[in-house]
């Protein structure tokens, strides 16, 4: 059987396409759930207390301010889950912190969700996620 | 060691004893993701700061591992409490091993 000019094309297009969708949707969730299991424990973190600020439109993703507060937490952890690495930032309160609160500036590859996982002393996981859009992209691409 | 690394830190010079007064910390630093590629197309390698903790006469306020997706000059805002006077250890630990420290005392009456 001899291809056309349009099978040829056709079958290129749907090769192409069969090769990225898997591949994406694979690298925005693999690492993630890895990362997220690593610290929850494998448990599905709840709703509760949490909040994470950040900006609806980020104009640069080289440096997004971001919030997050949870009251009572002994750790909260902040993912980026479209970023090549998406874990951000962990934080650990001690003794002397006067609340569980910390704002820090950070860098968003895409438009993506952005995630605060914490874990209260009580050894449960709550979490708050923003969809931030982002204009420039923050990995140097 | 990374070039130009100065930590500058803002804390109220006094306080009220058991007061929590908000710390601002920030410090000049590259950050380098090692996502980037310089004009050759290699990978420049990952050069950050990857840990920084705020301590009060020795007890702990905070602790944050850092990720490459913290923006270059790495800034954090938190509270602390103070229950007397003394000073504050803010230290910063880079990729390279090497740890920039800065300190600050604050008055309690």
């Amino acid at each position: 059987m001899e291809l056309t000019r349009r099978q040829t094309l056709i079958a290129g297009i749907g090769a192409a396409a069969a090769m990225v969708l898997p591949i994406r949707a694979f690298a925005q969730d693999a690492p993630m759930v890895g990362e997220l299991a690593e610290f929850t424990g494998g448990a599905e973190p709840g709703t509760g207390d949490i909040t994470l600020t950040a900006p609806e439109i980020a104009e640069n993703g080289n440096t997004v301010p971001i919030e997050v507060s949870a009251p009572g937490a002994a750790e909260i952890r902040v993912y980026a889950l479209g970023n090549p690495v998406p874990g951000v930032a962990a934080f650990t309160f001690g003794p002397l912190a006067a609340s569980q609160a910390a704002s820090t500036r950070i860098r968003l590859a895409t438009t993506q969700e952005v995630l605060a996982v914490a874990k209260l002393q009580d050894g449960s996981f709550i979490a708050d996620r923003k969809e931030v859009k982002v204009t420039i992209g923050g990995c140097g691409g | 060691m990374a070039e130009g690394v100065k930590p500058r830190v803002k804390v109220p010079k006094s306080a009220s004893a058991g007061e929590a007064v908000t710390i601002k910390t920030l410090i000049s630093h590259q950050m380098e993701s090692g996502q980037r590629k310089d004009s050759d197309g290699n990978v420049i390698p990952r050069s950050i700061i990857n840990r920084f903790t705020c301590d009060f006469n020795g007890q702990n306020v905070i602790d944050v591992v850092l990720a490459p997706a913290i923006s270059t000059n790495p800034y954090f805002e938190f509270d602390a409490t103070v229950p007397e006077s003394g000073e504050f250890t803010f230290t910063w630990y880079d990729d390279d091993g090497s740890t920039y420290t800065d300190t600050q005392s604050i008055e309690v009456s």
